[in-house]
């Protein structure tokens, strides 16, 4: 793993986690798509479920994102959400 | 005590009771701007998250959307004003109110019908006080703007820009706020909301000559924006209420340190004026004193 991904989860009133991350699994409507470093530019329609998100520093994040949207560019992953939260 | 005394002494312990309000509201106002700030400053990595997809996918994909289409006749235009609910404020939202009537006055001369929206107990107080009407109205929490208000508030407008002009709809919609430059500064501010002209949420706005990536889009760019869009008008709604709030505070900040500093000055020049009368009061009766006792003497 040559590269990490930039990761940043955001909600409406506040970023709510920000960091690298090796590998990003996240459902759309269109069904669950996983992300490493290197993917292409990509906007996508999140569906209700939860979004993982491998740290780097060992640490495995699941955020909750309803009605949200994905974008990838660059190795740069946003979670946008309107009220997304940590669940751990 | 004589009775101009007694007029100087309550008119000081007047002042002084106001005075006592008037700098605990001051103190209040001053934290609570810096709380208000953070939210802005909180807030922006989602508008800029948003600013940013919503920008990808208008630049790259040949989608129209009513959203972003400009209409080939605008009859009506929608006016949401964000006032404050409570006063005290100084000018606040005297000169929000000022701002939307000059905006109302000039879609009407473009021969525009203009409907308002009302944010805030002052506005709702404005127009009631004057019979006029508004379409909705929403009060209560403007110094903590919460999010749901702002979906309430973009699901209306977005509800309404969506109807037929026949059914109460409304072709363009406009926002008047205040935004917060710095703790002196609040500036009225317009912005055209829908159709989209897509700008950044924070000021200034840096000429983007940057280019987007080709995206994929998923399920594919009409849905994405489909979606996206009203987000992108509840955020832009969200940091209006955001920016307001954080200038509601700074107002009222600055007008409670100036009407503290003025009963300052009362309170001086009542206590000039008490210790002058006090003074000529003790000279008056010691004259009497004086003249009394010459006069026992002399009818010796």
């Amino acid at each position: 793993m040559a590269r990490p991904l930039n990761v940043s989860v955001v909600s409406a009133d506040q970023q709510i986690w920000a960091g690298e991350a090796s590998m990003v699994v996240a459902k759309t409507v269109e069904g669950e798509i996983g992300i490493l470093a290197g993917h292409e530019p990509m906007l996508a329609i999140l569906a209700a479920g939860e979004v993982r998100v491998n740290a780097t520093s060992g640490e495995r994040l699941v955020a909750r994102a309803d009605d949200g949207f994905l974008s990838v560019e660059n190795d740069t992953v946003t979670i946008v959400a309107r009220d997304a939260e940590l669940i751990k | 005590m004589g009775a101009q005394l007694r007029v100087y002494r309550s008119r000081i312990k007047s002042a002084q009771t106001t005075k006592k309000i008037t700098r605990a509201m001051e103190l209040i106002s001053a934290s609570r701007i810096q709380k208000a700030q953070q939210r802005v400053a909180a807030s922006a990595p989602y508008s800029r998250a948003i600013t940013r997809a919503v920008s990808a996918v208008a630049t790259y994909s040949n989608v129209d959307h009513p959203l972003t289409s400009e209409r080939e006749k605008l009859d009506t235009a929608a006016v949401v004003i964000f006032t404050s609910d409570r006063g005290l404020a100084g000018a606040f939202s005297s000169s929000i109110l000022k701002e939307a009537e000059q905006l109302a006055e000039l879609l009407r001369s473009e021969g525009k019908n203009v409907v308002f929206y009302l944010v805030g107990r002052k506005a709702v107080g404005y127009f009631s006080f004057r019979k006029r009407a508004s379409v909705k109205a929403w009060t209560g929490g403007t110094d903590q703007p919460q999010f749901d208000t702002a979906k309430e508030i973009a699901d209306a407008v977005v509800e309404a820009y969506n109807l037929d002009d026949q059914e109460g709809g409304v072709d363009e919609i406009h926002l008047v706020y205040n935004r917060f430059v710095s703790m002196v500064s609040q500036v009225p501010e317009v912005v055209r909301l829908l159709p989209l002209e897509i700008v950044e949420g924070e000021a200034p706005v840096e000429p983007s000559n940057e280019v987007y990536p080709l995206y994929e889009f998923e399920p594919d760019a009409a849905t994405v924006l489909d979606a996206l869009l009203p987000i992108y008008v509840e955020s832009r709604i969200f940091n209006a209420m955001l920016q307001s709030a954080a200038a509601e505070h700074a107002a009222r900040q600055k007008a409670m340190k100036s009407a503290s500093d003025n009963a300052d000055n009362l309170i001086r020049d009542f206590t000039r004026l008490a210790n002058n009368a006090r003074q000529s009061e003790i000279t008056q009766q010691i004259s009497e004193i004086v003249g009394g006792a010459d006069a026992l003497a002399s009818a010796k």
